[in-house]
This record gives C-alpha cells, sequence and structure tokens, in this order.
C-alpha cells in the first residue's frame, strides 16, 4: 500500500460518487430515490472542493461547501414538499406517472 | 497529500459500496439508510482532509437534518412499494444511461490525472490554521468578513424556501376539487 495518496485519486473517487448518482438520477423511477441521487452528486461536489481546498491551501473550498450545505438543505425541504404535493394528486411517487400539465 | 492511506480506501470503499445499494435497492427505506451510511463516510474522509467544521457540519445537516426528512416523507407516503422494475421497461435507457455514466467517468479521471500540478495558491497550510486558531475559527473568521455577503444571502434563500414550502403545502391542501382554483378566482 502507497504511504502517499495522490490529489487525482481523491478526485476520482469524487467523480465515481457523482456518476453513481447521475446513474441513479437516470435510471431510477421512484422520486425519492432521484431525490437521494442528487443528494449523492451534490456529496460528491463538496468533497471535491474540500479536496482542492486542502490541494491549493484555500479556504474557500471550505467556504463554498458551508453554503452548498445550506442550499442543499433548502432544496430538499422543498423537493420534499414537491413530492407530498405530487403524491397527492397523482397517489405514486412514480416519475412516468407524471403526464399532466394541470391538475 | 499527507493522508493516511488505509482510511481513505477504507471510507471511499464504504462510500461507493453504500451509494451503489443507494440506486439498486428497491425499497427507498433501504436505499435511506445506505445513504446515512455514505454521508458518515464522507464525513470520514472530510475529518481526514483537516475539514473538522465540515466533517461536523455533514454529520449534524445531512445525516441528522435531510436524513431525517427524507424518512419522515417515507414514513409519510407509506412508499415503500418496489418501483425499480427490472427486465420490465426502459432497458434500452438504463444501458445508454449506465455506458454513459461509464465514459464520464473515465473521461474524469483521465482529466484529473493529466491536470497540470496543484500549486498553492494561498498560505492556509495546516500549520497556519492550527497557529491561527484552528480549521473553526479561521472558517467563521473568514465568513464575516470576506464571504459576509454570501453569508447574508443565504439567510434570504433560507426565508424563501421556508415560504415556498408553506405555499406549496398549503396550495394543495385548500382546493381538493378540480378547476377549483379559477371558481375561487371567479368568485
Amino acid at each position: 500500500m502507497p504511504q502517499q495518496i495522490d490529489t487525482w485519486v481523491v478526485l476520482a473517487f469524487c467523480s465515481a460518487i457523482f456518476m453513481i448518482g447521475l446513474a441513479g438520477v437516470l435510471i431510477r423511477r421512484n422520486i425519492l430515490v432521484i431525490l437521494m441521487s442528487v443528494e449523492l452528486m451534490l456529496n460528491a461536489v463538496n468533497l471535491t472542493f474540500v479536496t482542492f481546498s486542502k490541494a491549493l491551501h484555500h479556504m474557500g473550498g471550505q467556504m463554498s461547501v458551508f453554503f452548498i450545505i445550506t442550499v442543499a438543505a433548502a432544496e430538499s425541504a422543498v423537493g420534499l414538499g414537491l413530492v407530498i404535493a405530487m403524491f397527492r394528486t397523482l397517489r405514486s411517487v412514480d416519475t412516468d406517472e407524471i403526464q399532466l400539465l394541470r391538475e | 497529500m499527507d493522508i493516511s492511506p488505509l482510511f481513505f480506501y477504507v471510507f471511499a470503499g464504504l462510500a461507493i459500496a453504500c451509494s451503489l445499494l443507494v440506486i439498486l435497492k428497491k425499497s427507498p427505506v433501504a436505499s435511506a439508510f445506505s445513504l446515512v451510511l455514505v454521508f458518515f463516510a464522507f464525513a470520514g474522509i472530510y475529518a481526514l482532509l483537516d475539514a473538522h467544521l465540515i466533517a461536523a457540519l455533514q454529520v449534524l445537516v445531512y445525516a441528522g437534518a435531510i436524513m431525517v426528512l427524507f424518512i419522515f416523507v417515507i414514513m409519510l407516503l407509506n412508499a415503500d412499494a418496489p418501483s425499480f422494475d427490472l427486465g420490465r421497461s426502459h432497458v434500452a435507457v438504463r444501458w445508454l444511461s449506465g455506458a454513459v455514466c461509464v465514459a464520464l467517468f473515465g473521461l474524469f479521471v483521465w482529466a484529473f490525472k493529466n491536470s497540470a500540478v496543484h500549486e498553492p495558491v494561498a498560505a492556509y497550510t495546516v500549520d497556519a490554521i492550527e497557529k491561527a486558531g484552528g480549521n473553526t475559527r479561521v472558517i467563521s473568521e473568514l465568513m464575516f468578513s470576506e464571504y459576509i455577503l454570501p453569508f447574508e444571502l443565504t439567510s434570504v434563500l433560507l426565508l424563501g424556501a421556508i415560504v415556498g414550502a408553506v405555499a406549496i403545502a398549503k396550495r394543495n391542501s385548500g382546493n381538493p376539487v378540480k378547476g377549483g382554483h379559477n371558481r375561487a378566482a371567479a368568485n
């Protein structure tokens, strides 16, 4: 096992998580799991910011992560409100059921 | 980077395995609990990268607040029915998106590996942060000096999110009759 981790290994790990999240958004039909996959992608980007913050000795990355976490919390609150509204209208969480432009 | 390879590979392997479980498990509850493990693994990696405040926030906000919200909505909707539908429809879409994701992953890794060596652009080394009073203190001082405008804008964003969530919830519980909005406006 190597004694040092190169920066690109951490960044490759971030992109792996991001791509898993993207695949989840594309292939799943349950809207709750799609929202979870979006959270995965946001986390991967956060880790990229922190990695560059450490590699470049600059605190801007960690500050960005702080604001991204706030935006993600607001996003999931509003998103889950929309899921509940969708479930009230359609009685389903399947994204294939979203076919109407009005109630 | 001077981080422990053993801990990094343990946390990274846990995160990749659990995030695959998130998108492959049929039950949303199983996905949610796998996602909690992913968040804890990420918090461990943040701590390895000397971002201690971010690690604590990750556990508090993501593994605490956001996941409670997810579990609560799953409970509220009672939506535990499987929706993956392997082998019934969308086979082409599934394989195509998988292939696109793998190709993009390869492109990203190639780009990260072959990009230029990253030279430090500022002086926030581990020793300098330690001397200035620690990670949390440095972040706090930056937040209330250099990043004060985004900080204030964040409060506006949270206010907008609260108002939006209440508006969505109220509008849909008020009028169960179809087309009720137009009639209410006409009256």
